[in-house]
């Protein structure tokens, strides 16, 4: 079972960030970069068909692993968890990583050719927050028909999967990682059999909804150029709205 | 951090992104290395026109690089998909100053030191190579 996200929700958005999602990171981050190593096909095709020279930005590049895929383009990559930055700038000679913040960014604005943000919006814990993450990802973009982003997120449509989880479930849900005792931090002095314990550490997620990303993208100032599901996943291609001048 | 990544950064806060003196960040204590990134002239000839030059003489120049005052201006250059040589080929002069290029903007580390911002002077630190532009919670 999933913990019920609702009973912490009295805490602000930001602390509640903190606490379910960087925070897990920064402790599961050997064990999660262990597991994340394989492209996953439209990422990998939205990555190759990009010009040489073309310049970008992966938000949320936990350990790099798209980093590599296409060394005629250059990708400064960053994530929230300094750890798993730690890990991709290892992975990688030709592209860079730096640790930030998506509402934050420290890159510049306009500036890119495109942007990656492959399962972090849903991170994000209430609406506004969701629709800001994109609006700052479309900030970074060169103006609609020069540039253009691809952004995945969790779906709550994944009846398959063995979460189980379908239309009708909760949207807003905490999930467990079992950190596997390989990869479980023993502190200095604990017993060795609280190490062996390990207890799950719950992570917070928004399951998308179909058209919900969509939604959100227009919300947030952009256009979506093509969207799909694969693999319990909504993804959406999308561009900054044209200015009406 | 790469010189070259220098190039698509400024302050994180908010309200120094309209400022022109939050761009470029200014590298202060930098300690530098090389690291051996194999030379890409494809990549490097057709990235060349997005660079902001002048902002990338300064930081040049405070990492204790000379870079010539103009853009250099190289032929874009592609692989054909059969894998054959990348074409054209560049003179000997051309190939020499890419080379340059290659090793200030794609080799050149900063290992540890700070990028300072002109504008509200907030210090982002670089530690083992990677740049941190958390802000803390009264500058978000």
């Amino acid at each position: 079972m999933d913990a019920d996200p609702r009973a912490e929700r009295s805490l602000a958005p930001e602390p509640y960030e903190e606490h379910y999602v960087h925070h897990v990171y920064d402790k599961i981050a050997s064990h999660f970069s262990a597991t994340r190593y394989k492209p996953w096909p439209i990422v990998h095709k939205f990555l190759s068909d990009l010009s040489p020279g073309a310049v970008g930005v992966d938000i949320g590049c936990g350990n790099g692993k798209y980093l590599n895929v296409n060394t005629d383009i250059f990708i400064v990559g960053s994530d929230r968890c300094k750890h798993l930055v730690e890990i991709a700038k290892g992975h990688s000679v030709t592209q860079d990583t730096i640790t930030s913040d998506i509402l934050c960014p420290p890159q510049r604005s306009h500036r890119f050719d495109f942007a990656l943000s492959i399962a972090v919006i849903h991170h994000l814990s209430s609406a506004a927050r969701r629709i800001e993450a994109i609006s700052s990802i479309l900030g970074l973009l060169k103006p609609a028909g020069e540039a253009k982003a691809l952004l995945y997120v969790w779906a709550l449509e994944q009846k398959t999967s063995r979460r189980g989880w379908d239309e009708g479930s909760a949207q807003d849900v905490l999930v467990p990682w079992v950190l596997s005792k390989q990869f479980a931090e023993s502190k200095k002095g604990e017993p060795h059999g609280a190490a062996d314990a390990v207890e799950p550490i719950f992570r917070y997620y928004h399951l998308y909804k179909n058209g919900e990303l969509e939604e959100n993208v227009r919300s947030a100032g952009g256009r979506v150029l093509d969207s799909g599901y694969e693999k319990d996943n909504w993804w959406a291609v999308v561009e900054r709205e044209p200015r009406s001048e | 951090m790469k010189l070259l990544t220098a190039n698509f950064l400024s302050c994180a806060v908010k309200s120094c992104k309209s400022s022109p003196a939050a761009f470029p960040l200014h590298f202060r204590d930098a300690e530098l290395a090389s690291t051996s990134v194999p030379y890409n002239p494809v990549l490097l000839t057709n990235l060349l026109p997005r660079l902001d030059w002048p902002a990338l003489v300064t930081s040049s120049k405070e990492l204790g690089f000379t870079l010539p005052d103009s853009k250099p201006t190289f032929p874009a250059l592609t692989r054909p998909s059969d894998g054959g040589e990348v074409t054209p080929a560049l003179g000997e002069e051309q190939e020499t100053a890419l080379r340059t290029l290659h090793r200030v903007l794609m080799e050149t580390e900063v290992v540890e030191g700070k990028m300072v911002c002109g504008s509200c002077g907030f210090e982002y630190g670089i530690h083992q190579s990677v740049a941190n532009f958390l802000l803390p919670s009264h500058l978000v």
